[in-house]
């Protein structure tokens, strides 16, 4: 695979010398000549200076081949977006990662279309959230392997879900619901399910995303 | 009749008094407070302190019924994407951005914003000048 990453700070260099020992093939540009020095020393050929924004810098890394994927991991949002938009809309590159510093502009990566982004400050939040326990929901079982985890949420009362089908909730990709227990009986948990408050629901979703599901199921906040 | 200025450097600043002194609304944005001086003391406009990418800073400058946006920070990227948010995110009728390297003003050209690129218009009026050149006899 051919990877060309923006950026050679913390992140950018941890991620070239990860790809590279997996045998990948990969460049590094960095803007900052006393970076670029120390990346040189360790990744020869392999590092550029420059600024990844720049068409130019961009063609010399060798953009135009194109790359398998882009990451953009600069320190500022609005050079990974750029390098992003780029990478994708000019040289038709099939993939762009692009690093989220402040997750405030999570949202301009949403409106022109970069994804996936990765926020470090977004999964210490989702981790730390992960961590407090929430007393309508229990966790039942986690997959760490396969990052996902099983927990049980009991319907609130007047919550977005109540009364509704589970094929009416538009759940996110990250979420699904497996089962339905009421009156204690249980039943597979389908499109035309219909959710009531008092019942037991047992979903599956990505760790961290337990928001979404007590945003539906739980009884509004207010 | 309103418009936002993010950026008041040399060109922000004085392109917000002129838009004031052509009866527009104007709020000038900015990160440092030094903007305030480029702007005069007596600046009547509104001044918001924060970064061009803040959603809440543009939302309080009025960004959502403002009929025009000009960008004009020191940043070629910032300018970039704070435009495509102000079009395509509120959807403001005219939006204008610096952009000073002449393949990223090219390669966001026509996406329902103006650019203006200061280094092609240095190179077009320079290359006329050139063309213009007597030689000594």
């Amino acid at each position: 695979m051919f990877v060309i990453i923006g950026g050679g700070g913390k992140v950018g260099t941890n991620v070239t010398r990860t790809l590279l020992g997996l045998g990948h093939e990969v460049v590094v540009i960095e803007q900052n000549r006393l970076r670029y020095e120390s990346l040189e020393e360790e990744f020869q050929h392999r590092a550029r200076y420059g600024d990844a924004t720049e068409l130019h810098v961009l063609e010399d890394a060798g953009i135009g081949r194109p790359p398998d994927i882009v990451v953009a991991a600069t320190g500022d949002d609005e050079d990974n977006l750029v390098i992003s938009q780029l990478a994708q809309e000019r040289y038709g590159v099939a993939k762009a990662v692009a690093r989220v510093n402040d997750p405030r502009n999570e949202v301009h990566f949403d409106l022109l279309g970069i994804s996936p982004t990765v926020s470090a400050t977004s999964m210490v939040m989702a981790l730390i959230q992960h961590e407090v326990p929430q007393h309508e929901l229990v966790h039942l079982l986690e997959l760490r392997k396969e990052n996902l985890e099983i927990v049980e949420v009991e319907i609130g009362s007047g919550a977005p879900a109540d009364g509704k089908r589970i094929e009416e909730l538009r759940l996110p990709d990250t979420l699904r619901l497996i089962s339905i227990m009421r009156e204690g009986a249980a039943e597979i948990a389908v499109g035309s399910t219909e959710l009531h408050a008092g019942d037991q629901v047992l979903a599956i979703l990505e760790p961290g995303k337990e928001e979404d599901l007590c945003e539906l199921l739980l009884a509004g906040k207010g | 009749m309103k418009a936002i200025v993010v950026g008041c450097g040399r060109v922000g600043s004085a392109l917000a008094k002129v838009l004031h002194a052509s009866g527009w609304e104007v709020a000038a944005v900015d990160e440092s407070e030094e903007a305030l001086r480029r702007l005069g003391e007596r600046w009547p406009g509104e001044f918001h302190l924060g970064h061009g990418m803040d959603t809440a800073m543009l939302e309080a400058a009025g960004i959502q019924d403002a009929d025009a946006v000009v960008v004009a920070t020191d940043g070629d990227n910032t300018n970039i994407v704070v435009a495509q948010v102000a079009k395509l995110r509120y959807e403001v009728p005219s939006v204008a951005a610096r952009i000073h390297d002449p393949a990223r003003a090219k390669f966001y050209a026509n996406r329902g914003f103006d650019i203006v690129s200061p280094t092609s218009a240095a190179i077009d009026q320079l290359t006329e000048w050139v063309s213009g050149i007597e030689v000594r006899a």
